[in-house]
């Protein structure tokens, strides 16, 4: 029934803007901090909160003692678990290769850096080079023009422009590596997203297809990406020849974006399809009185009132599919940071597990922030009051 | 004066764990063009199934519900129903909410005519100044509001109420029964209202239909009100007719809702011994 269904349980209306739960607090300060407050709770970066209200001379005493609770404790952890770690170094070796120190880390991160800094310079200094010996074929071909050699003039032209295209081709970087990861993480996680949200959207609406596709989620939902690999590796290798002269877009590339897709398609087609089912009836008896079409039944209402979950789903699936990559591109031998873990490991030398240890940081931040920007943004389509 | 709605020979009868559980059958009932008439009973006698039923949201098991001469069949903006509660979209506003409707409605009409229809409606209701807020900015009253302009704003043959008033206090839903009744009498739709509370249903209504408890409810007495339209409320309470009428309706929901004028029959028909 419809009116029995109907909610009670909300009957106050939060003022426009106001932050928080603090209600009574009159700024006496530079500027209100209440609204920026709520702005950096919205986004998830509740952290500063303590500093806007600090800035904005709201209570100073009890944000001072918030900031250094905040510092501190987690300070105290890190602590610890460098203590941790230093102990791990010491101890834990085998006969060719050891933990290495947070110093040795520390400096093998310093000497990534300087490598990249390094073959910036020799990229810019080669592409110099060329430049130079392009214009040498560009004056040739001038002069050749002026002669009247015209098959001349067009193959000294030929081989300047050869020169200007040629592409520094020196070792990647963590840079280099970093952005392959990204790139190859986005399009894996936009390819699962298109697939994910239209079947998650047709299992929401139809308890049909919901019944037929749910055997067939369960049973691919838990398989681990190094199953999944060898069979995108066929189908890419079978469907996709890529150019011999790309070496960005490679098969690599997209194997290991097939397996992200599969590996991270679950949550979002599970989530959008439970968001899609569980629109609030009432909102779905307006829309059967006002008969309207089943496009705009879609856009004006299963799409809003779906999409705190379909980007709860995101945010998940791309946790899973950057947890994924690192795998994936290991196998794969996509240039990315899986690949240089492993290719490093194979290096074997304590030095090379320092830069091993890096990179486990750099996956871990990168991992973080996607992981911010996916709740920044599931924070943003949220009703704050749903019941209404 | 024409008949705008008819139930006839009307029942429902839902599929429960415990077997098929009868809300009420043989349920006859005919509305003027223009009437409006409250229901009220005890809580589960099957008021909201009837409006529902008759807004198409609810199926009918036996009988027939015609509106204008046509037999209803689901669903459809002719008839505009407010519930309980308004049920706006949250992610909207308010002026957007009542739009919904009037798109759909007026759909050969242009924009700025539809935008300007809607904008209408809610000064009726007298949000013209909150017609871009969001339904979360508003309090429940203004909500309720929004959900009566977009009622209306359907310009439809009938309007169904569900307790709109139910979850207000008692100065806002005495402020919306006036907001309700200068739309209604300015539109000349014929209204069916479901309502708690006796001096709502004896103010607003044209006549009142008193329902016997459930299950197996059926409709116990059909009270006529005599007062004249248009309505003052001080006058109305003043009026010892108001009195008298509220103590019969009181008497009728206190002391004689739940005799049955059929009771051997009904007792067979409970649900659990249909179960059994
Ligand atoms: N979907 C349903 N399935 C089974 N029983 C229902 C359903 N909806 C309502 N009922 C029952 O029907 C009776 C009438 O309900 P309702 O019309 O909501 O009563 P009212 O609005 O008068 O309080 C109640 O006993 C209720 O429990
Ligand atoms: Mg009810």
């Amino acid at each position: 029934m419809i009116a029995t269904t109907s909610s009670t349980d909300d009957t106050t209306t939060p003022a426009p803007g106001a932050g928080g739960p603090r209600k009574s607090f009159q700024w006496r300060g530079l500027f209100n901090p209440s609204p920026i407050a709520h702005l950096l709770n919205k986004l998830g970066l509740g952290f500063f909160v303590p500093y806007v209200r600090l800035a904005a001379g709201d209570e100073p005493q009890k944000q001072v003692r918030q900031i250094l609770i905040d510092i501190l404790l987690p300070g105290l952890a890190m602590c610890l678990f460098f203590a941790f770690w230093a102990v791990c170094a010491k101890h834990v070796k085998t006969d060719s290769t050891r933990i290495p120190t947070p110093a040795e880390t520390w400096s093998a991160w310093q000497g990534m850096q300087a490598f990249a800094a390094d073959q910036a310079v020799k990229e810019s200094e080669f592409g110099d080079k060329m430049e130079k010996l392009a214009a040498v074929w560009d004056k040739q071909a001038q002069a050749a023009k002026d002669a009247g050699d015209a098959a001349k003039a067009a193959a000294s032209a030929e081989r300047a422009e050869s020169y200007r295209s040629k592409e520094y081709a020196g070792p990647p970087t963590f840079y280099h590596q970093i952005g392959t990861s990204l790139i190859t993480v986005t399009i894996g996680f936009i390819a699962a997203t298109l697939i994910a949200i239209p079947l998650g959207i047709l299992c929401g609406l139809n308890r049909y297809f919901f019944i037929a596709l749910n055997p067939l989620v369960q049973i691919f939902k838990p398989v681990s990406p190094l199953a999944w690999l060898p069979i995108v590796f066929v189908f890419v290798t079978a469907l996709y020849d890529p150019p011999a002269s790309s070496h960005l877009f490679g098969r690599a590339m997209f194997i290991s974006a097939g397996t992200v897709t599969l590996c991270s398609l679950w949550p979002t087609l599970i989530n959008t399809a439970f968001g899609v089912a569980g629109i609030d009836k009432d909102h779905l008896n307006v829309a059967r009185v006002l008969k309207l079409s089943w496009f705009k039944q879609l856009t004006s209402i299963i799409l809003p009132s779906a999409l705190p979950l379909i980007f709860t789903g995101l945010r998940l699936s791309l946790g899973v599919g950057w947890m994924v990559l690192i795998a994936a591109d290991m196998l794969a031998q996509n240039p990315g940071l899986g690949k240089f873990v492993w290719d490093t490991f194979q290096n074997g030398s304590t030095e090379s597990m320092a830069q091993i240890v890096v990179a486990v940081f750099a996956i871990g931040i990168i991992g973080f922030f996607l992981d911010r920007i996916m709740f920044a943004l599931q924070r943003l389509v949220t009703f704050e009051d749903r019941a209404i | 004066m024409s008949i705008q709605l008819e139930c006839y020979n009307l029942a429902k009868t839902y599929e429960t764990k415990r077997g098929p559980f009868s809300v009420f059958r043989n349920l006859n009932l005919k509305v003027r063009t223009g009437e409006f008439v409250s229901i009220i009973g005890h809580s589960g006698c099957g008021k909201s199934t009837v409006l529902s039923m008759v807004a198409g949201l609810n199926e009918i098991s036996e009988g027939a519900i015609m509106l204008a001469g046509k037999e209803i069949d689901g669903p459809g903006p002719d008839r505009g129903v407010v519930f309980q509660s308004p049920c706006l979209l949250p992610w909207i506003s308010a002026l957007n909410n009542v739009l919904l409707g009037v798109d759909q409605v007026f759909s050969h009409a242009t924009k700025a005519q539809r935008r300007q229809i809607a904008l209408h409606y809610l000064s009726q209701v007298g949000l013209a100044d909150a017609a871009s807020k969001k339904p979360t900015e508003l309090s429940q009253g203004m909500r309720q509001r929004v959900g009566i302009a977009r009622a209306f704003a359907l310009e439809p043959k009938m309007l169904l109420l569900d307790e709109p008033f139910g979850m207000l206090d008692a100065l806002t839903r005495i402020e919306l029964q006036d907001v309700l009744l200068k739309l209604w009498a300015q539109k000349q739709i014929t209204a069916m209202l479901i309502t708690h509370d006796v001096d709502e249903a004896i103010f607003v209504s044209d006549r009142i239909i008193c329902m016997t408890d459930g299950p197996e409810a059926e409709i116990g007495e059909v009270v006529t009100v005599p007062f004249e339209r248009p309505r003052d409320r001080k006058t109305v309470l003043a009026d010892p007719r108001f009195r008298e009428l509220r103590q019969h309706i009181i008497h009728f929901l206190n002391e004689r809702s739940h005799m049955r004028r059929s009771l051997p029959e009904a007792a067979a028909r409970t649900p659990s011994s249909a179960a059994a």
